[in-house]
């Protein structure tokens, strides 16, 4: 037995990279070898519907980007889009889990109910909030509701105030039970024994959450934010279904300017570029969390 | 002693309370959406203001009919279900090879995949989209069913779920494969997969449900309207007037039941999933 193992390593070993063989070449041919077209593509002047006239133009591309008042505000708007929605979106989650985090009777009913928004995909719930923020008089569930009590009508999706977080308030309500679910593994796995400890020592609620609790789910809260800024930096479905990036362009995003710019206009030179920016972005946001939990530590 | 036993039914019953009435915050949308499939338009709009607008008043199916009328919501259905089946096969296939091989075999430039794989599952797929439309345009995979598939027949995230899973199989087990004299790809088959049914689950249901809710890519490579997903489809009935609630909301619960009998029969796989990724991240 010993010597069958040591024969085979003295030759070479080709079993092993026939097992990776197959996910490796789809990984090259559908993920890196578009990242190398991407990056050559954003030097060119390459529209797909003048295919004759493909040219290498530097960096002209990115001169005419960053200028573009367009794309500018897109990228405004997706970061104001995360920065209003991963703050909401941690909270919302860390304080369900807390909720669900016990065993009376029924308890999973109540995980379902705050889970069951992640299992409609995001286009159901986009089209079925544009009809709950219909802004039209009786014809929209929240204004209905919102006169019942006596508040005001909110303009929601055809303002372009409101309608950026009008779609915040959405995916907040989409996806929250998704990082409940999260945290809650994490809940689950701190040590029972701290808090006994704690309470021989008469701490409060208070006390053992600042004390235990959050220290004890670092890991799952850098985790949970790192998810939730990037989640929100790739936003396209809402805008795309909801508003189609407007009223004003206040609701179009990076990804929905990548998508305008090379699947409808075909300009694939200038929306490769954006989509670098974009990766860009999305790297160095990714690393400055990393960086700065870090530090924190 | 009795103070506490008191304070713990308090606790307990506004736990209740809470929960009660976040939970129904949290279902109202879809409440709403259901009742609504079930009654005449003009019920729909009567409603809204009160309580009523969460009760099918005036029973009736003609939204769903309509809503079949106007739309092959069942081929869109039998689309999605075709594909994902299609790519699921292959991409678990794929995966757990590849994991297989990341966890219990040595090769030289083992360590190389392994970061490679993890530095391409933070990657925004949304930042190669352009590029990878110009691949399957050259192709000539525009507007077919392979457009959807290939790019995914292998997912990074899936090979390191694979993995995890893998690197607990204990080596005295491939060992006694061996030494009745079956191959490596035999082992894997006769010995590893029939103990890897959770991991297989998991990953089944978490690209299930991923790839049913699928919209920028199907938007982008399919043109023929017989061969959209349910998500295209739906998005496409919403933006067809004329505009009716009713049909719409039919459609709509029509397009969430299937995932709700995929999370109710997998479950405990599926949170299993999405615990393990904080977990492990």
């Amino acid at each position: 037995m010993k010597n069958a193992i040591s024969l085979k390593r003295n030759c070479f070993d080709i079993v092993p990279y026939l097992f990776i063989a197959p996910a490796l070449l789809v990984l090259a041919s559908f993920i890196i070898l578009p990242v190398i077209m991407a990056v050559r593509y954003s030097f060119y002047n390459f529209n797909m519907l003048r295919p004759d006239r493909i040219s290498l133009i530097g960096v002209e591309n990115y001169k005419n980007i960053i200028t573009d008042d367009l794309f500018l505000t897109a990228i405004g708007n997706t970061f104001r889009y995360a920065f209003i929605l991963v703050p909401i979106e941690v909270v919302v989650a860390f304080g369900l889990a807390l909720l669900v985090n016990n065993s009376i009777r029924g308890i999973s009913i109540y995980r379902i109910a705050y889970f069951s928004p992640m299992l409609t995909s995001m286009t159901v719930v986009s089209i079925l909030w544009t009809f709950i923020y219909n802004p039209t008089p009786g014809q929209g569930l929240l204004n209905s509701f919102l006169a019942n009590i006596g508040l005001a009508p909110c303009p929601f999706l055809r303002s372009a105030d409101t309608a950026l977080n009008s779609i915040v308030a959405m995916s907040v309500w989409q996806s929250a039970g998704n990082y409940m679910m999260i945290f809650l593994a994490g809940l689950q796995g701190v040590s029972t024994e701290l808090y006994e400890a704690a309470d021989i020592d008469g701490a409060g609620w208070w006390r053992k959450m600042r004390s235990i609790t959050i220290p004890s789910l670092h890991n799952v809260f850098v985790f949970i934010v790192l998810m939730t800024t990037i989640a929100a930096m790739k936003m396209f479905t809402q805008s795309f279904v909801m508003t189609q990036g407007g009223p004003d362009n206040s609701t179009m995003t990076i990804v929905y300017y990548v998508y305008q710019q090379g699947l409808q206009f075909r300009n694939i030179g200038y929306a490769s570029a954006a989509s670098v920016i974009f990766f860009f972005i999305v790297l160095l946001l990714s690393t400055a969390i990393k960086k700065f939990v870090d530090s924190e530590r | 002693m009795i103070g506490r036993r008191k304070r713990q039914i308090i606790k307990t019953i506004s736990l209740y309370l809470v929960n009660t009435l976040l939970g129904l915050l949290f279902l109202i949308p879809l409440l709403w959406m259901i009742a609504s499939s079930f009654k005449p338009e003009q019920n729909i709009f009567r409603d809204m203001s009160s309580i009523s607008a969460f009760i099918p008043t005036d029973f009736t199916l003609d939204n769903y009919r309509q809503a079949f009328e106007r739309v092959p919501l069942l081929k869109y259905i039998a689309n999605s279900i075709i594909y994902i089946s299609i790519t699921l096969m292959m991409s678990l296939t794929f995966n757990s090879l590849c994991a297989y091989a990341l966890a219990k075999f040595k090769f030289r430039g083992k360590q190389f995949v392994l970061s490679l794989i993890i530095a391409l599952m933070v990657f925004p797929f949304e930042s190669i989209v352009v590029p990878l439309f110009i691949i399957i345009t050259k192709m000539n995979l525009l507007d077919t069913r392979w457009a959807l598939i290939l790019p995914f027949t292998a997912r990074c995230f899936s090979i390191f779920l694979f993995r995890q899973f893998f690197l607990d199989v204990p080596d005295e087990l491939l060992e006694a494969a061996a030494i009745d004299g079956s191959n490596r790809l035999h082992s894997f088959f006769a010995v590893v997969l029939p103990i890897s049914g959770p991991v297989f689950a998991t990953v089944f249901i978490l690209d299930f449900v991923m790839h049913w809710s699928d919209f920028i890519w199907p938007l982008i490579v399919l043109i023929e309207d017989s061969k959209r997903t349910v998500q295209i489809g739906i998005q496409a009935f919403f933006t067809d007037p004329p505009i009716y609630y009713g049909p719409i909301m039919a459609a709509l619960t029509i397009v969430v039941i299937p995932m709700i009998v995929l999370f109710l029969i997998f479950q405990k796989y599926y949170v299993q999933g999405i615990s393990t990724t904080g977990l492990k991240g």
